[in-house]
């Protein structure tokens, strides 16, 4: 294709050489211009198949920070705190069978932590109230204030915090393990993580060679996981100290009250810190396995936004399970891909094409194989798809928001919980996993930042670097300005024929005199068009927040009222302004402005989420090419044209976002039915964890759209009846 | 030292005996005077640990009266107080942190022997103000060669400051600068040992096993100094460590009740024997000192504190038992003293504590446990807290009061590149917010000048008995570096020195009425001293935006382009004259057109232009005959043109595919 443009530039040039020469940018562009179907066509499907090669293209991880040096101590997690970890587990069985709060537990735990000789302190907290703000994740956390439990509320969560500071340690930095529990409804995988992080807590409490401090959460999960330790770590980094009076706070914190256990001084414990945190393990057992020959752990580093942990920190995590411990470290998938048809074709395709490539070029190594391209595949499209959506995958996610690396383990044993040998066996790797990871982060001087932060996993021990996974979407966007510069400047040269040829033939020309009388200013029609539309969107993306004020609205409801106002604010518009085909916007203005504002909004959503811009890409922009008015006359024969109209109406149906909700919740779950009142639900999950895709969805996206929409409803009449009156 | 190089022979022996002999002579008129003590104090601490302080005093009587010689004062110190004209100076290196609320913060130990994580130097000059800036670069240097320490980072003038009255009352020739993150090893210890008359060689020094004093929870020495005209020099080295002893069964308990506190014996303790004392030192003592909690609790058992009581018993029997009573005469601690100048290398001394009972007691604390922390997260901005709990300390003091007041004075420094604005402070006592001018008496602020001085904070506050907690704001923006300016491992962050508080109205001097005083022990005339109460807080880590180091090139290159853009456009832009350039194009064109048709035409005129047409060459001649085609559009026009790119595109596609088929074959062949 190179070659062909190059030479055909050669052409060019050589045509024009006896013209005053422009420059070659300029004559570079005008070429494309000129060329800009054949140009865009090619630039969309080499971006589509770019975006498919992208699994061949990872490379295998690496370690970046030399003094990680993971693995080169022996770990000193023993049998010996494998059954401490039995102890702690047996003791909070029983105090959990007693009791009906969480508060029992909280108590035996903070008992077990002050007897190992570390400080220990309660941090109570509120569940989260839902909130309508699209526009947090622009603002700094520090403006979001901890929320302290009043004296009214009795719900109330309360995580447990130990802090071991190291022995010889300046505290400047802390390492953060946090392990979350249900306080309300006990699972024993649950208390088996809780008895997990305190052996290793207790481990580490030992440990001469700490030189940052340990600080172990367990984290009362019965908001949500999220909610209980972004509490936490809102209280530390953003407290409150205006309360009403220390008399009310002592009853307030009737928790901490509770334990004064052998403490002379009654003294209510305050909360306590460590210093700036280096990075954070959250770990937990999920369900066990009956199937499975290993013991797995799934990683979890998706944070909000598309933002990702160092790819140190989970290389540290995937060498240590895997080369030391001996787990099978995983990575979520989506796991309908793994069965798909379609992809199994694709990955044999290029794994022919490889061989072929590689005959040519030893170095070309895209010749995966058929299995590890169809699960790298579905990898990676999790991976897209859980950063493209901006909600973290787990708590790791509020860690993330406070500039902390953090990842999430959840480790899914193969044993029986009654087999006592392999529990403890178990408890064992498990532990000796996590102090390996706390080791090598102990080793750091620097905070992580030598290894990637900008990357898609396709295994938990491949990733696409931000070098690479940017070509597809570069390629997809190029041809937007090209474009939209074909169509403006297209509708002028158009004019310029005219009035050559308006001697000749002058039935023709004299509409495009007549249009031309309009004179270069017509853009400001379609500029006119889409400021009223975008001006909609912000309307609409700022609906929910009053339709949230409703008291008992069902999601139905909801969405059909949202609907609903949206239309009228749209004809309220269109009332005011103008419809905009009484203007008389021409279709290719239209089209044009379209697509500069789609390339704006694509562009700025790359940099705040990289991966809704790559799938909104995928979506929008051969939805804007295609978009032609139904009712456009053109010189083709039935059958392309048929063809045209019939992808155009495809495509302006799957960009409808509900639509696209619901080949999500296709691929995703397997069910294809969808709800009027889930995408109300969707729309809430998106704002609630302020995630910039709603933004995007409903800034850049939908007035994209309705675009469209204008465009293939497009009624052409100006020309026509132009004609007419000529 | 200027005399002449002695010949060799029989002269040479008279020339070493000389300085020998001056020697000598110095010692027996100086002896009397110059005086070295060694002490050391063992206690107990209520965690399990173990705490050792080591005490070393050498004095130089005025130097008028020694000369330049000394018998047993290291000469570098006087030199260097000679010098620099020192009053006073301190330097500490630590490594760890004091825990105030498990090893105390109200006992001379604490307030004078806790120092901050690093290297901590402040001094009192003798000088004229505007001599003392330059005197402390010079003794900056001058301390970091003799202690192999990085000491010479204080010498910028951002790193030091000049506070007058919240780290030391002074006349503005005190100087103070902090390092937090000078890591403290043996290589900071075996200097500070060679200030020492017989090193560790012998005496209590000896006990000084590296491995074993390095093992510990917390680690200072410090070196102090003091000088008139009137006193002479007074050099007083300390050591403390905090240990953690080993017990039998070898595995650490952790618990804290229902268990025995780990026996130890200064054998365990330092993997040393103590085998005779420093010949040279005047007096060599070790004390072991139990907490006013212990002495309570034995009292409260009706038993009498001897060694061998209901709770804990010492190895061997204490040449003498010295008690502490505070004002109200309530005996609070005491202290066991054992002298060592009688035990020999066949001898070894060795003292131990068992105990019998499990025993829980707590330190004295401070009034109010300071911390402070960082709030807020990002590169841009975030605020200081400073946090005070009060620990009821006054209630047991003076009674139950609550309408009286705690005064406390808070000394911070914070590096430039922390912009604090310190119209934003805010304090909150117990939950509300109170007028900055209700708490605070007294305050100096020297704001921070970009490359230039720290911000430094001097500040009194007045806090109501009846507080339980307090907090203390104060925002910052973070400011940018230049890139020489980073220091290595930038990534790590950026350290704000610990502040100190200190509390006035607390003394935490010790009142030994039974002590003779001509008993000549510096350590516990040390603890006599009135010594404000006073803590240290953390050191804190604020991240900083830093560039990618590992990425000069990539910078480079990058600016490079876009310069290389921005020239060359200007350039072409400026001197390019568009109108000019199509003249001369029509101009060449014609030009060529006339050439060939003459020469086609004119065969007599080729000789003359065949010198032009050699040093054309043959591509030239094509472009031009290529040229003189296109001139001409009404014969050949586009078809023979477009014919011609077709036959070259096709060209080079066979070209292509003909390399690309050759090469997969060979390859796989």
């Amino acid at each position: 294709v190179v070659l062909k443009n190059s030479i055909t530039v050669m052409e060019s040039s050589a045509k024009q050489e006896t013209q005053p020469k422009p420059r070659l940018i300029v004559r570079l562009g005008v070429f494309l211009a000129s060329h800009h179907i054949l140009f865009s066509v090619i630039c969309c499907s080499a971006g589509i198949i770019a975006l498919l090669l992208l699994p061949s293209l990872a490379k295998n991880t690496y370690l970046s920070e030399n003094a990680l040096i993971p693995g080169s101590a022996n770990p000193l997690f023993s049998t010996e705190d494998a059954i401490e970890a039995n102890r702690f587990m047996k003791g909070i069985e029983a105090v959990a069978g007693d009791s009906i709060g969480g508060i029992d537990m909280a108590k035996f735990i903070a008992q077990q932590i002050e007897d190992m000789g570390a400080e220990v302190c309660y941090h109570k907290f509120l569940p989260h109230s839902k909130h309508f703000h699209p526009l947090k994740f622009f603002t700094s956390m520090s403006k979001d204030m901890a929320i302290q439990p009043n004296g009214t509320d009795t719900n109330f969560g309360i995580n447990t915090i130990g802090i071991i500071r190291a022995p010889r340690g300046d505290g400047k930095e802390a390492i953060v393990l946090v392990t979350p529990y249900n306080s309300q409804r006990v699972h024993s995988n649950e208390l088996l993580s809780l008895a997990l992080g305190f052996s290793v807590f207790s481990l580490l409490s030992r440990a001469a060679w700490l030189s940052k401090d340990i600080v172990w959460v367990s984290a009362d999960s019965q908001f949500g996981e999220y909610a209980s330790v972004s509490a936490w770590l809102n209280q530390y980094h953003n407290p409150v100290f205006l309360s009403h009076s220390v008399i009310s706070d002592t009853k307030i914190y009737g928790a901490d009250h509770i334990y004064d256990g052998n403490t002379e001084k009654g003294e209510f414990k305050a909360f306590k810190r460590a210093g700036t945190m280096a990075a954070a393990l959250i770990f937990k057992v999920g369900q066990t396995r009956r199937y499975g020959d290993r013991d797995s752990v799934t990683m979890y580093a998706e944070a909000s936004n598309g933002q990702m942990p160092n790819l140190d920190l989970l290389n540290v995590v995937h060498y240590l399970a895997v080369h030391r411990q001996g787990f099978r470290v995983n990575i979520a998938a989506f796991s309908s891909l793994l069965s798909s048809a379609w992809l199994r074709v694709i990955s044999e395709f290029f794994h022919t094409l490889g061989t072929v490539l590689r005959k040519i070029n030893p170095d070309w190594k895209l010749d995966i194989a058929v299995p590890d391209y169809v699960e790298g595949t579905a990898n990676l499209a999790n991976s897209i798809y859980n950063q493209a959506l901006g909600v973290p995958t787990g708590s790791h996610g509020a860690f993330r928001d406070y500039q902390v690396d953090a990842v999430s383990l959840e480790f899914s044993p193969t044993f029986n919980v009654r087999n006592e040998n392999a529990k403890s066996l178990f408890l064992l790797r498990g532990g000796r996993l996590v102090e390996g990871v706390v080791r090598s982060v102990n080793n750091l001087l620097e905070k992580f930042h030598q290894s990637f932060f900008l990357y898609f996993l396709t295994a938990p021990s491949k990733f696409i670097s931000v070098g690479v996974y940017m070509i597809p979407f570069a390629l997809l966007l190029a041809p937007l300005p090209i474009v939209a510069a074909a169509l403006a400047d297209g509708r002028k040269t158009m004019e310029k024929l005219a009035e050559k040829s308006i001697d000749d033939n002058k039935a023709n020309g004299s509409a495009g005199f007549l249009q031309s009388k309009g004179g270069s200013w017509k853009w400001l029609q379609a500029a006119k068009v889409l400021f009223v539309i975008q001006l909609w969107a912000v309307l609409v993306s700022l609906l929910p927040y009053y339709i949230t004020q409703i008291p008992g609205a069902t999601p139905m409801q909801s969405a059909v009222i949202w609907a609903m106002l949206s239309i009228v604010i749209l004809i309220a518009l269109y009332v005011m302004f103008g419809s905009p085909y009484s203007a008389g916007v021409e279709w290719k203005l239209l089209k044009a402005t379209m697509i500069t504002s789609i390339s704006i909004g694509l562009g700025l959503m790359s940099i705040i989420n990289f991966a809704t811009a790559q799938l909104g890409a995928l979506i929008v922009i051969p939805m804007c090419l295609f978009s032609r008015p139904l009712k456009a006359r053109s010189g083709m024969n039935f059958l392309p044209r048929a063809v045209l109209l019939a992808s155009n109406i495809t495509l302006a149906a799957l960009g409808f976002p509900p639509a696209a909700l619901l080949i999500l919740k296709g691929l995703s779950k397997g069910s294809w039915t969808v709800a009027v009142g889930d995408f109300w639900v969707w729309m809430e999950f998106l704002w609630e964890w302020s995630s910039a895709t709603y933004l995007y969805l409903f800034l850049v996206h939908l007035p994209c759209w309705l675009l469209c929409i204008h465009v293939l409803l497009h009624p052409c009449r100006q020309a026509e009846s132009k004609m007419k009156q000529e | 030292m200027a005399r002449p190089p002695p010949p060799a022979g029989p002269i040479l022996f008279p020339s070493l005996l000389l300085p020998f002999l001056i020697a000598t002579a110095a010692a027996a008129s100086a002896a009397a005077n110059e005086e070295f003590t060694e002490e050391l104090l063992l206690r107990p601490l209520p965690d399990r640990k173990a705490l050792a302080h080591f005490y070393f005093r050498s004095s130089a009587p005025p130097a008028a009266s020694i000369g330049r010689h000394h018998h047993l004062f290291p000469k570098a110190i006087s030199q260097l107080v000679k010098k620099y004209h020192i009053s006073e100076l301190e330097l500490s290196f630590t490594q760890g942190r004091w825990n105030y609320e498990q090893w105390g913060g109200f006992d001379p130990m604490s307030t004078s022997n806790a120092k901050p994580p690093g290297v901590e130097l402040w001094a009192v000059f003798d000088l004229p103000l505007s001599e003392i800036d330059a005197t402390w670069k010079n003794l900056t240097h001058t301390l970091s060669g003799l202690f192999c320490a990085s000491i010479n980072f204080l010498e910028s003038s951002t790193s030091f400051s000049a506070p007058r009255w919240g780290f030391k009352l002074n006349e503005g020739n005190l100087r103070y600068g902090a390092l937090p993150r000078e890591a403290v090893c043996t290589e900071n210890l075996t200097p500070w040992l060679k200030l020492l008359p017989c090193r560790d060689k012998a005496g209590i020094a000896s006990l000084l096993y590296r491995p074993s004093i390095y093992k510990g929870y917390y680690h200072s020495q410090k070196l102090k100094l003091r000088s008139s005209q009137s006193l002479g020099i007074i050099l007083d080295q300390t050591l403390t460590v905090v240990l953690q002893p080993n017990t039998i069964s070898g595995k650490q308990v952790q618990s804290n009740h229902g268990q025995l506190q780990p026996s130890w014996s200064m054998r365990h303790l330092f993997n040393r024997k103590l085998s005779e004392k420093c010949f040279v030192s005047k007096s060599s003592r070790i004390f072991i000192e139990v907490d006013k909690g212990i002495v309570d609790k034995v009292n409260k058992s009706g038993s009498d504190l001897s060694w061998n009581n209901e709770f804990f018993v010492l190895s061997n029997g204490p040449d003498r038992l010295i008690k502490d009573l505070n004002n109200l005469e309530v005996q609070s601690s005491s202290i066991y003293e054992y002298d060592v100048s009688n035990y020999t290398e066949e001898n070894p001394f060795d003292v131990g504590i068992t105990w019998k009972l499990p025993l829980i007691w707590s330190c004295t604390p401070s009034p109010f446990h300071a911390s402070r922390f960082l709030m807020g997260s990002g590169n841009e901005r975030g605020s200081i807290a400073l946090s005070f709990m009060s620990t009821n300390l006054h209630k047991k003091k003076f009674g139950s009061t609550n309408d009286c007041s705690i005064k406390a004075v808070i000394f911070q420094i914070v590096p430039w590149y922390v912009k604090v604005y310190y119209h934003s402070l805010e304090i909150f006592i117990n939950g509300n917010q109170k007028p900055v001018s209700e708490v605070v008496d007294k305050i100096h602020v020297t704001p921070s000048e970009d490359k230039l001085l720290p911000g430094t904070l001097e500040m009194v506050l007045r806090f109501p008995c009846s507080m339980q907690s307090a907090t203390l704001t104060l925002d910052f923006d973070k400011g940018f570096l230049h890139i020489d300016e980073y220091p290595p491992d930038a990534n790590q962050g950026f350290d704000i020195p610990s502040a100190l508080v200190s509390f006035p109205e607390f003394t935490s001097a010790r009142n030994y009425p039974e002590i003779d005083p001509l008993l000549g022990s510096p350590l516990l005339e040390n603890f006599q001293e009135d010594s404000v109460v006073k803590s240290y807080t953390e050191v804190l880590l604020v991240p900083l935006t830093t560039p990618d180091f590992s990425m000069p090139y990539n910078v480079i290159t990058f600016t490079c382009t876009v310069l290389a853009l921005y020239f060359g456009s200007l350039l072409n832009a400026l001197r390019r004259r568009i109108g000019e350039e199509e003249r001369e194009l029509k101009k060449t064109g014609k030009l060529i057109i006339e050439f060939l048709f003459l020469e086609n035409s004119n065969p007599h005129l080729t000789s003359l232009n065949s010198t032009a047409v050699t040093r054309h060459g043959l591509i030239p001649q094509l472009l031009a005959k290529l040229r003189g085609q296109k001139v001409d559009p009404t014969e050949l026009g586009s078809s023979s043109e477009s014919i011609g790119s077709k036959k070259l595109l096709f060209k080079v596609v066979f070209v292509a595919v003909a390399a690309v088929l050759f090469h997969y074959f060979s390859t796989n062949s």
